[in-house]
């Protein structure tokens, strides 16, 4: 993003980062190929049948653009957050924002049961712009940067909202609809229905547009401050786009565990911090698990699928210990 | 110049500051000592607004700190604080990068790495520019953070124990370093020190704070004497004529 900065004599790199390269290249080959892969798989046959390619329209298409936004949504989201709590172990559902998106979602089909699926959208977001805003509100207050600590208060958060919508749902006869739409899963991606997903893509240019504050963000309060930033209004900005992110997918597609936490990390272990130009990335690496998961998911008890949150859930879980561990034995 | 006018603040029960009234003029290195909790960094950080006053103002080279936006201050004072753990992985060139943020928003000119490389020079740090912060050493992380509030170009720095956690060697180069930044850049630096003799040795000018306020301000000779320096410490200390100037006993 420095256009002159070949001028530069020197054997460094700049400070400001080049964002395209042979290595990107070879990352978004490898994805094409995997979302070329999703295409295929599946148990009509797109390519013998009459119906083939309406099908092919109808369920494939859709389904693999929803991979490639929600991928990237959340392990943006995952990224964003990490850098307002100053926290490596925060993401949409180990902070409750997942489950606040959940409840939103739950209230506007109470209240208004034949609400279309930009309302119950709007509600979702609304809810997980409040819960994630808590979260922060109650760090804040508390000062609690240990590592640990912040996800533990966010997946208490998490349950506490959570155990509040189960006992909603149950009240008002919803606890199946609830469960079915926790457990993400592609699997009822329609054309028709996951066109609002295209929404994260606007979230995903905002991102990139604000990386170079959001960074600063992540450097604290009162580096932020001595540069010259507005610090409170980062972190509106960041939780606003974190909630539309996280509020459109749990609407879509549902929870998608973990998936915000792993990929920053693995992304900052091997290229540091720089947003920007760890951007595309995070949102390429997102894709990528995100479409494993869900062909394994399709495949392994075919002709049936697995939701893709249960796949996502083992696998997060033994990155999110690898994790931990890796850090123990460094500090 | 800074100027402090009626500055109050109750920070919490046992620091309250005020009422400073102070001058500190531009130029050289300015050493803010005292006991602990005396409220030298409380000071300090209200000076960089990172904390607000209850009462009284506090102007930098004419500028209000409560009243002049945040950006524009971004280039007149900068400040680094004591603490500074970050958990993001930057390199020592990117960090560096951010003291520029005030000028480029973040999108570096070439003009903007060319002053980035100037301060890493300006501390030594060309051989672990691409490193990154947790991979230094805890002296070449603080020239790190120090090369990034320099490399801000403000006129006014503000240093809250940059000293802390160096060992001996580190904190006479990170001294000769801030000596050389305040001669040759021409800044003016304001620092919070533990240790009188590197405040006496460095400092052009010597502020003792006690108990939120300011028992004592002039050059190191005037600071420098046994009834003085027992009196703000409380306790016994004799100063003696060193090899190298004057020198606080107090083992």
């Amino acid at each position: 993003m420095t256009p002159g900065s070949t001028a530069l004599a020197e054997p460094a790199p700049p400070a400001g980062r080049k964002l395209f390269n042979w290595k990107l290249l070879l990352g978004v080959i490898g994805v094409a190929g995997l979302l070329g892969l999703s295409l295929l798989t599946g148990v009509y046959d797109v390519f013998g049948a009459d119906d083939g390619d309406q099908m092919f329209a109808i369920t494939r298409i859709p389904r693999t653009v929803a991979l490639v936004l929600a991928g990237a949504a959340m392990a943006m989201s995952g990224l964003v957050m990490q850098l307002l709590t100053q926290n490596r172990f925060v993401e949409p559902t180990t902070t409750g924002t997942t489950e606040w998106a959940g409840l939103g979602l739950l209230l506007v089909l109470i209240v208004f049961p034949s609400a279309s699926i930009m309302e119950r959208m709007a509600g979702a977001i609304i809810a997980a712009f409040v819960g994630t805003m808590v979260f922060f509100l109650f760090l804040r207050r508390v000062s609690l940067r240990s590592s640990l600590i912040v996800p533990i208060v966010g997946i208490m958060l998490g349950a506490v909202v959570g155990s509040v919508s189960t006992f909603i749902a149950l009240q008002t006869d919803m606890l199946q609809s609830l469960g079915v739409w926790f457990a993400g899963s592609f699997t009822s991606v329609l054309r028709g229905q996951y066109e609002v997903l295209w929404i994260v893509a606007l979230v995903a240019v905002a991102v990139f547009l604000v990386a170079d504050r959001l960074t600063v963000a992540g450097l604290g309060e009162d580096i932020a401050t001595n540069v010259g930033l507005n610090y409170n209004r980062i972190i509106l900005l960041g939780t606003g786009l974190i909630a539309v992110a996280t509020g459109v997918v749990t609407v879509v597609v549902g929870n998608l565990p973990f998936l915000g936490l792993i990929v920053p990390n693995i992304v900052s272990m091997f290229r540091g911090d720089d947003l920007r130009s760890n951007l595309p990335w995070v949102c390429l690496l997102g894709i990528a698990i995100v479409t494993v998961c869900d062909l394994i998911a399709r495949t392994l008890i075919m002709p049936f699928e697995i939701p893709v949150s249960v796949i996502l859930g083992i696998i997060g879980a033994v990155v999110f210990i690898y994790l931990l561990l890796r850090q123990r034995r460094r500090a | 110049m800074i100027t402090l006018s009626n500055v109050r603040k109750s920070y919490n029960s046992e620091v309250s500051i005020g009422p400073v009234d102070l001058q500190i003029p531009a130029g050289g290195i300015t050493a803010l000592v005292g006991p602990n909790g005396a409220g030298k960094s409380t000071l300090l950080t209200m000076i960089g607004r990172l904390l607000g006053l209850d009462e009284g103002t506090i102007e930098i080279g004419g500028y209000d700190v409560t009243t002049t936006k945040s950006k524009d201050l971004a280039k007149i004072v900068s400040i680094l604080r004591q603490e500074n753990h970050y958990v993001t992985r930057l390199t020592v060139r990117q960090l560096v990068g951010f003291g520029r943020f005030p000028y480029s928003k973040g999108r570096l000119t070439v003009a903007d790495e060319e002053v980035i490389s100037r301060y890493i020079d300006f501390l030594d740090l060309r051989a672990l520019e691409n490193r990154y912060l947790d991979q230094l050493s805890g002296g070449q992380r603080q020239r790190a953070y120090v090369a990034m509030v320099l490399c801000q170009e403000t006129d006014y720095v503000l240093l809250d124990e940059p000293l802390n956690n160096l060992d001996m060697r580190h904190s006479v180069q990170m001294m000769q370093h801030l000596h050389k930044a305040a001669r040759e850049l021409g800044r003016t630096i304001i620092i919070v020190l533990h240790d009188i003799n590197f405040a006496c040795h460095y400092g052009d000018r010597i502020c003792a704070v006690k108990d939120g306020r300011i028992a004592e301000f002039g050059t190191p000779e005037e600071i420098m004497t046994d009834d003085l320096l027992t009196r703000v410490f409380e306790t016994p200390v004799e100063c003696i004529n060193g090899p190298r100037g004057r020198l606080a006993c107090f083992y």
